[in-house]
């Protein structure tokens, strides 16, 4: 392999959107969804693509996928042009998106992976042999001749898995895969990837909203924001810097002052509740809701982990 | 190519087999199309209860019009009309699945959407062809046999290339579907007639500025050997070119509407 499997330089795209304005005079205005993106990824890597929503992470798999064209900028997949050469491309890609099946809806899973098959040309044997060991992994095997509309949304992402990975793709794009999942699937999703990624080498790019995917999956990350890369590097370094931050949610009985902790600090009060931001290193949240209780009556509480929008707010705010 | 046929063939039959989970109402469909066919055929033979002929065309002739009309609009409406499903997929972004496989958008729209029930009307136009044709007092040369033939192809292409440009306009999230349906349906219904029966003017707008006379009108005049109203006969030849222009417009706008898709938000 002599280069990067996924090349952007530079990569622009731009939404030309008419708004009425009057009665009949339009006015057109730009919209740079992706805004001059440069990243690059290795063959046999596990890169994950975060942001808020509206950040550019859905444009950008599109674009990678063949299906938008970019405004500006140079692209490459697997040394090709992607929206030239799509056709070519799809067979050596995968794609899944988390909220649309790709399976066909009335007929049982069987088929569905039967059709692929064809579709895209696979061997018999090695369909077979593919299928098996899919099935077994994401345990399908009594789903197999249930309709794809009975199934159950974390059923049904198991069964887009499968349908994406069947004819041995190079590189998997998966947009939100664990998007409305229960712990249960997510879990069954990450190990598979994971298993996919170690044993076939096959290169996965996937966005999510969900830090704990990252976690498990994803040495590296790259943070978008507003068509931006605005980090392109460990996922190690971001959660040094930011992932070792909780928040202890507490109710009191009653309202109060905000509550003065070693090791924590207030950052927001409402009615009876507060918020206490502290470092997991340098206490724990026992020690903390110990030290709440000692001085106010506690009625509930929780622990929240910073989400993507608090991660990227935080690196725009104080940078990496 | 026979690869692709086998594809065409599975998908369609796991379409098919998709909507047979859905037995009554498929039943139901196929039954009243058929009703529906018939009735419309109807409205001919009523005319001809009262007139022995229609702007001079008789029965049989008026028939093989019709017939021919409906083989290749029905041919069209089977084979290539799931291409109207294009913008409801658009704007559900389900149209995107389609472009990460490895087969053209077109042809996976037509096998994913066919509808089986559609064939239905098909049938009636064949049946009238064939009703018309042992009634005509037509000597069946190869020339006639053949242009016949290119005849139900060419307005087959005619109304295909129709339906795939009003889909492909649709992407723009421009709503086209009527001003299509005006051609595609609207064409076939005025040219189960002979374009005779209509005002010279309406005449030469069917002939010169829409294609719809090229569906059967022109080479009819030669395979019933009439003369023409609009009195071009050289026209009668032209059905498979005007289908060629069309198609490759067609193409045309199809590809540009694909390079220009902008998929829906996430």
């Amino acid at each position: 392999m002599t280069g990067p499997l996924i090349e952007l330089t530079d990569v622009e795209k731009t939404f030309v959107v008419r708004r009425r304005a009057g009665r009949l005079r339009r006015v057109r205005t730009e919209v740079p969804a992706v805004a001059g993106i440069s990243f690059s990824v290795p063959a046999g890597a596990m890169v994950g693509y975060i942001g808020p929503n509206g950040a550019g992470k859905s444009t950008t798999i599109k674009m990678l996928t063949g299906i938008l064209v970019p405004s500006g900028g140079a692209l490459r997949v697997a040394g090709v042009d992607p929206q030239r050469r799509r056709v070519e491309l799809a067979r050596r890609i995968g794609v899944v998106f988390g909220q649309r099946t790709q399976l066909w809806w009335d007929l049982p899973l069987r088929d569905s992976f039967e059709l692929l098959r064809h579709i895209y040309r696979v061997p018999a044997d090695r369909h077979r042999a593919n299928v098996n060991a899919f099935v077994e992994l994401l345990d399908l095997g009594a789903l197999l001749d249930t309709p794809v509309r009975q199934l159950s949304l974390g059923q049904r992402m198991r069964g887009d898995l499968t349908a994406a990975l069947l004819h041995d793709p190079e590189i998997v794009f998966l947009d939100e895969p664990t998007i409305g999942l229960d712990i249960v699937s997510k879990v069954a999703v990450r190990d598979f990837l994971a298993e996919i990624n170690r044993e076939r080498g096959t290169t996965v790019l996937l966005t999510t909203h969900d830090l704990a995917d990252i976690e498990r999956l994803c040495p590296r990350i790259l943070i978008i924001d507003h068509g931006r890369v605005i980090y392109d590097g460990l996922v190690d370094a971001v959660k040094e810097r930011l992932g070792g931050e909780r928040t202890l949610v507490v109710d009191l009985e009653e309202e109060a002052a905000p509550l003065d902790i070693a090791g924590a600090r207030v950052f927001r009060v409402e009615g009876r509740r507060q918020w206490l931001r502290f470092d997991r290193d340098e206490t724990t949240a026992a020690r903390l809701v110990a030290e709440v209780a000692a001085q106010a009556a506690l009625v509930d509480l929780a622990v929240e982990e910073p989400d993507i929008e608090e991660v990227v707010r935080r690196i725009y705010v104080e940078g990496m | 190519m026979a690869e692709l046929a086998a594809i065409y063939v599975r998908l369609v039959g796991a379409r098919i087999r998709g909507d047979l989970q859905y037995r009554t109402s498929f039943v139901l469909f196929i039954t009243s199309q058929f009703l529906v066919a018939f009735l419309d055929f109807l409205a001919i033979a009523i005319i001809f209860s009262h007139v022995p002929r229609l702007a001079g065309w008789s029965l049989a002739e008026v028939m093989f019009l019709y017939g021919a009309t409906n083989v290749s609009f029905n041919l069209a409406d089977v084979f290539i009309s799931p291409v109207e499903t294009l913008p409801g997929r658009v704007r559900m972004g389900t149209f995107d699945a389609l472009l990460t496989r490895p087969l053209g958008p077109l042809f996976q729209l037509a096998t994913e959407e066919f509808a089986l029930r559609r064939v239905g009307k098909l049938i009636q136009g064949v049946v009238i062809l064939v009703l018309a044709i042992t009634r005509l007092h037509v000597e069946w040369t190869a020339a006639r046999v053949g242009l016949t033939a290119v005849m139900l192809i060419a307005g087959a292409v005619i109304f295909s290339a129709i339906w795939i440009a009003t889909a492909a306009l649709n992407i723009f999230t421009v709503e086209t579907t009527q001003f299509g349906n005006a051609f595609t349906y609207g064409g076939n219904f005025l040219s189960q007639y002979p374009i005779d029966v209509y005002g010279v003017w309406l005449r030469r707008v069917f002939a010169y500025l829409l294609p719809i006379a090229f569906v059967n009108y022109f080479p009819a005049l030669y395979i019933l050997g009439r003369e023409s109203s609009l009195g071009v006969l050289a026209l009668r030849f032209a059905s498979p070119f005007v289908a060629l222009a069309t198609a490759l417009v067609a193409a045309a706008i199809w590809r540009f509407a694909i390079r220009h898709y902008r998929s829906t938000g996430s």
